[in-house]
């Protein structure tokens, strides 16, 4: 790292370009990093919007959208929403949701703003890969939602696009929508897998002196496991979605039983990414939680080796577990039983990092700002999403609840109040580094508190009516008579979601009042160790004045006989002696 | 940094010059002894590495789906259509195999620094792949008159997807070569630097041994 790098950084600070080069085709990670951010939360109103209206629909059958009358046919019938179009927006909102919100926040944004900063270098290792990963990762997005305005409507197989709904027009009515479906995610695979090279090579090779990779903050020990599961996910499914393509298109018979398919392959060809995809979705979300845990506990993070190497358990594990999500297709039952074992198996590195979040609030001088409530959260929402998997991966357990709402509420319970808790905590706890400026604490409370119990009221009814029987993406609830004494349940879950959507503004407020006009952030506004509170807010081009060494790993709090209750990773010595 | 304080609460800012720069670590201040020498890996190694890993996930579920349907079914080929041409083929690896010693002898001249060899080299893999492409198209041709297109049931689907995927791989490889061949020309590639040349043999070679791996499959 060296002279090369250095005057790589000096060449930056010498040539600072214009408008477009700046921030438009910026090769700075930490531009890239905001562009994905930006970006994602423009298509988290999108993924918003359209939840609100399924809500609408399973409280208010059939009756008109507010404020939606403007809608043209054959969308909405003047606010009212039709079974294809229901069937699109819940499509559409766990696409989005999962594909272009939660993984480009947590890993695009984050992952790069954060990679090079916490490692101590001056950039990725091959910026103009990373610049040309945002524009294709936006290019799929464009692509994606400019499906909803073909003839025929967006995608409406599900998120899963199970065969053969997905693979023949005849079943769902959409035709370019699902192609363009199909080569927004192709093409997102390719930003993704540009994305996941840089990352681990940045990591292998690029790391400071004196950091070596059980120093490394684990919130980067998260986004490397991360890489490599995109690295080796995203390609299976775009070969998969290219025999999908193929067989709408081309009139092969991958997944058509009619001509010879087998729609069964398309699942395991689905989950076998899918279920990589879901630890893709919530480790970052861990390794963001394990940051902002330690520094508001002021204490070092219990077990630090344990927590890195269940990450990496998670990572294999991950792999041999999609079975089931399929015990409902006929598969045989000795394979049911592997699968099941397996998947019970994987909940006990999950444990292990539950068990050392709580050691480490565990006698802390805990402080409760923004970004450590939504660290709690992520915690507490983590540990219900994930016991109520647990009550999935039993075969006899799923042949009940499978399809029903108990499966909405755990993934709601895994992905909300996981990963978008862990976004939240991540944005609240960075943006001094990212934009310079402190964000309103008091806004921020109050966008905590109504999110998680606005959250809460949303989400954790599911699990009740999916006991009860009610069944997933369903267009009218009230056409079956068995399901009508559960619905007060889905008017509170809707009013619920108003409200969630509601306490939205306030933090889409907060942000962009902060970005502009909040306090002006100090270097280290939390007191925390890790490397990227070393650079200057917010970083130059090059991040740092002098590539930092590290002498330590990154959650000294509270040392024993040190005068104050942090010690940096840069800072050499023993520390009392050091500290001038 | 005389302003850091025990405090628990961390809106308690340091009154700090948000601007001032880091100071600098003197060597005698402890910490590793050695500064670390450059990585022992090249970036560009690893990064062919990884893209290897991911073509190979890529393939691996094309593979997968080709298997299902082949363990699946009672004939393969199914009755009535064609079996897929061995001869030709075999002459085609054998094509495509030697584009790899080419490829590999041009590694070997940049290494010497020979700049010609390179450059001759170079274009010789182009042409070996060149005409592996071309023989394959033309078989396709012949297959397509014998009955055999991609909607023929799961055996004409399989086939012409996989085989059709490699060699977009191969005509891809290709024009990376000639890639290498423009800055080749301009003079780029040194005997101790030629990270370019490298990564693109790495991935013809790879794409060479995809070859036989699916012509040991899919063919026989």
């Amino acid at each position: 790292m060296s002279e090369a790098a250095a005057a790589h950084g000096h060449e930056h600070e010498h040539h600072e370009g214009g408008f477009v080069s700046t921030y438009l085709f910026s090769m700075d990670h930490k531009m890239i990093g905001k562009q994905f951010l930006l970006l994602s939360l423009f298509m988290m109103i999108i993924g918003g919007v359209l939840a609100l209206m399924v809500r609408w629909q399973l409280a208010y059958p059939e009756e008109p959208v507010p404020g939606m009358a403007w809608v043209p046919e054959p969308y909405l019938y003047e606010g009212i929403i039709p079974p294809e179009t229901y069937n699109m927006l819940f499509t559409m909102h766990a696409t989005i949701m999962i594909f272009f919100v939660v993984i480009p926040i947590l890993v695009g944004a984050f992952g790069n703003f954060l990679i090079p900063l916490m490692i101590g270098t001056r950039d990725m290792a091959f910026p103009v890969l990373n610049m040309l990963s945002f524009w294709i990762a936006a290019l799929a997005g464009v692509i994606m939602v400019s499906s909803f305005f073909v003839e025929g409507g967006a995608s409406a197989g599900g998120w899963t696009a199970y065969a053969p709904l997905s693979a023949a027009e005849v079943y769902t009515g959409v035709g370019l929508g699902q192609d363009l479906w199909i080569i927004s995610l192709v093409v997102l695979g390719i930003s993704s897998m540009m994305g996941s090279i840089n990352y681990i090579t940045t990591i292998i090779n690029m790391r400071a002196p004196g950091m070596t990779m059980f120093r490394m903050p684990l919130v980067i020990w998260s986004l490397f496991i991360t890489a490599i599961l995109l690295l080796l996910a995203l390609p299976e499914l775009t070969a998969a979605m290219a025999m999908l393509l193929f067989d709408r298109r081309f009139g092969t018979s991958f997944f058509l039983p009619e001509t010879g398919g087998e729609p069964i392959l398309w699942q395991h060809l689905f989950w076998f990414f899918g279920h990589p995809e879901v630890y893709i979705l919530i480790l970052p979300g861990m390794g963001v939680a394990s940051e902002i845990l330690a520094v508001f506990s002021r204490k070092p993070i219990f077990g630090y080796r344990a927590m890195a190497m269940a990450m990496i358990a998670i990572a294999f594990l991950g792999w041999v577990v999609w079975g089931h999500h399929m015990f409902q297709s006929g598969m045989n039952p000795t394979m049911g039983m592997a699968f099941m074992t397996t998947t019970m198996v994987i909940a006990v590195p999950s444990a292990i990092k539950t068990f050392n979040w709580l050691g480490t609030l565990w006698g802390g001088s805990i402080t409760f700002q923004t970004p450590m409530l939504h660290a709690l959260a992520f915690v507490s929402m983590f540990v219900i999403g994930g016991l109520s998997g647990i009550f999935m991966a039993a075969t006899p357990v799923d042949i009940f609840i499978h399809d029903t709402y108990f499966i909405v509420g755990h993934i709601h319970y895994v992905v909300f109040g996981g990963s978008v808790f862990a976004i939240f905590g991540a944005v609240s706890y960075w943006f001094p580094k990212m934009y310079g400026r402190m964000m309103n604490e008091t806004l921020g409370k109050i966008h905590f508190f109504g999110t998680l119990i606005f959250f809460n009221i949303t989400f954790f009814p599911m699990h009740i009516i999916g006991v009860g029987g009610h069944m997933r993406r369903i267009y009218n609830p009230l056409q079956y008579e068995f399901l009508e004494p559960l619905q007060h349940w889905n008017e509170i879950m809707t009013i619920g979601a108003i409200g969630l959507g509601l306490f939205q503004i306030v933090f889409a407020v907060n942000f962009f009042y902060s970005m502009f006009a909040g306090e002006k952030a100090p270097q280290n506004p939390w007191n925390a160790n890790t490397l990227e509170w070393e650079a200057p807010t917010p970083p130059p081009h090059g991040n740092f004045v002098e590539i930092p060494t590290v002498y330590r790993g990154p959650y000294e709090y509270s040392v024993p006989g040190e005068k104050e209750d942090w010690l940096p990773q840069a800072q050499p010595g023993a520390g009392v002696a050091a500290a001038h | 940094m005389a302003g850091r304080q025990n405090t628990a609460v961390a809106h308690d800012y340091v009154e700090d010059d948000v601007r001032t720069p880091l100071r600098v670590v003197e060597p005698s201040e402890g910490g590793p002894r050695n500064p670390p020498a450059a990585p022992p890996v090249s970036n560009a190694r690893i990064a062919i590495a990884m893209f290897l890993v991911a073509e190979s996930m890529f393939f691996a579920g094309l593979v997968g789906a080709y298997l299902v349907f082949r363990v699946g079914s009672v004939a393969w080929p199914p009755p009535g259509l064609p079996a897929l041409p061995l001869g030709v083929t075999w002459f085609n690896t054998i094509l495509l195999f030697a584009s790899g010693g080419t490829m590999v002898a041009a590694l070997r001249a940049i290494r010497r620094d020979d700049q010609a060899s390179l450059r001759r080299f170079l274009w010789w893999s182009v042409a070996l792949g060149g005409v592996f492409v071309g023989v394959q198209g033309l078989e396709w041709v012949r297959l397509v008159h014998h009955g055999l297109t991609l909607s023929s049931g799961p055996y004409g689907g399989t086939f012409y997807t996989l085989i059709g995927t490699h060699a977009a791989h191969v005509a891809g490889a290709m024009l990376w070569i000639l890639f290498v061949l423009g800055a080749a020309a301009r003079g780029r590639y040194t005997r101790q630097q030629h990270d370019g040349v490298e990564v693109c043999v790495v991935y013809w070679l790879y794409v060479c041994a995809l070859w036989g791996l699916l012509f040991g499959l899919v063919y026989h």
